[in-house]
């Protein structure tokens, strides 16, 4: 009896289909990726079964750390040179050209006005060590309501969205309510997680 | 697996020295593994999915002459306090007193059932908004109707109406619970609003009998 001959096939594989769909689903998640801007503090946000997207533009974001710190952030770069040049004017603080580009391009920061200064000043890698105090927004000194006010006079137009830790406690946020509300913001949001209804 | 062969041109043992010819199969393994690399880096790094928001409506301030008068029977009174606890009340129509406090939680079976039930004997057809979430489901209502007719159910005047008031001790997580029981609920009209001195004391005082008797879970 003959041996069958099974004939010897070649083992490489024709890749090209692979690479095609592996570099198609890379342009798709670098197109679709949106690096996490670096936070000055980590917020575990409250879950809950609200599904109101975040705008993508036009958003004024004020975080609210677990230990009762206020932040303040921006969006627009342009939005934020014209912003520190007014609290500039009104609280007697000169910033030079670099100093506003530069704010500019920062995240959220939480510290008094007087302090702003000389964190613009430090590289990016040393900011996230700045003893960040917070915004103060108490009555006796609402520093808070002025970049609230002053942002609304550079841009009327800017949604107000509260990025509050789960343990923030309830008089800092009645505190930025109230600050709020004397600056005539009445709507705003809460970034939240999502959930499902039970 | 290298297929580009460094050919040398051939042997040069007379003759003309013809090129050899070259494949023109290039390896794509390394090319490969880098894009599967950088895909993985991608899908690690990206977010997708936005962050949700829950929208919250205050009252302008400072306009006294601007109070709307609403039926004592049909508020509830809502505290929220420290341990995730959540006292409430309904008040005397006569009096303005309390009526018998209760003390509950965020659970499912805490607060929503009494919520759902008070709702639901004030609006009897407010089952309804979930019948209309399961047409426009299917498709057999537009989004613009669904919306209009639970934004009719949710206005009802003879609604619940909940006045939410949080203490020192409440969490942000809380104002966000009780929102979302809000949602859940389809509660149309709340509001919140600073708290007095007599509740404080209501609270102090009930969590002291509370721990009295030996109940508090938390």
């Amino acid at each position: 009896m003959a041996k069958v001959k099974v004939p010897r096939k070649s083992t490489s594989v024709d890749m090209t289909a692979m690479t095609d769909v592996a570099f198609l689903l890379l342009t798709f998640f670098m197109l679709a990726t949106q690096f996490k801007p670096d936070e000055p503090v980590q917020v575990i946000t409250p879950a809950s079964v609200a599904e109101i997207p975040l705008p993508d533009v036009d958003v004024m974001l004020i975080t609210i750390s677990n230990d009762n710190k206020v932040f303040f952030d921006l969006q627009g770069e342009h939005y934020k040179k014209t912003l520190l040049e007014k609290m500039g004017v009104k609280y007697s603080i000169v910033f030079t050209e670099d100093e506003k580009t530069k704010f500019s391009q920062m995240s959220s920061f939480g510290m008094p006005i007087a302090q702003l200064k000389q964190y613009i000043n430090l590289s990016p890698e040393k900011r996230g060590s700045f003893p960040s105090a917070g915004i103060p927004c108490d009555s006796l000194q609402n520093e808070l309501g002025d970049w609230v006010w002053q942002s609304r006079l550079t841009n009327n137009s800017f949604r107000v969205a509260i990025k509050g830790d789960r343990d923030v406690s309830y008089p800092t946020i009645k505190q930025v309510i109230n600050t709020l509300q004397d600056k005539d913001v009445n709507r705003f949001n809460f970034i939240t997680s999502m959930e499902s209804a039970q | 697996m290298s297929e580009i062969e460094g050919g040398g041109g051939g042997k040069k043992k007379g003759g003309k020295p013809h090129g050899k010819k070259l494949s023109t199969r290039v390896d794509f393994t390394p090319m490969v593994d880098l894009g599967f690399l950088l895909i993985t880096f991608f899908m690690l790094t990206t977010s997708l999915n936005k962050p949700k928001t829950m929208e919250l409506n205050m009252p302008v301030k400072e306009k006294p002459d601007d109070i709307t008068a609403v039926k004592v029977s049909q508020t509830v009174t809502i505290l929220l306090t420290g341990n995730n606890q959540v006292m409430y009340y309904f008040s005397d129509p006569v009096t303005l007193d309390p009526m018998t406090p209760q003390i509950t939680d965020f659970s499912a079976g805490g607060i929503r059932p009494m919520l759902l039930r008070e709702n639901k004997k004030r609006v009897p057809n407010i089952d309804s908004i979930q019948v209309y979430k399961d047409l426009y489901k299917v498709s057999r209502m537009t989004e613009v109707d669904m919306k209009a007719n639970i934004a009719r159910l949710k206005a009802d005047v003879e609604g619940l109406i909940v006045i939410i008031k949080a203490d020192d001790n409440a969490k942000f997580s809380n104002i966000v619970d009780i929102l979302d029981e809000m949602l859940i609920c389809n509660i149309g009209r709340y509001a919140i609003v600073d708290i007095s001195d007599p509740e404080i004391e209501l609270i102090k005082s009930s969590a002291a009998s509370l721990k009295a008797a030996g109940t508090v879970n938390n």
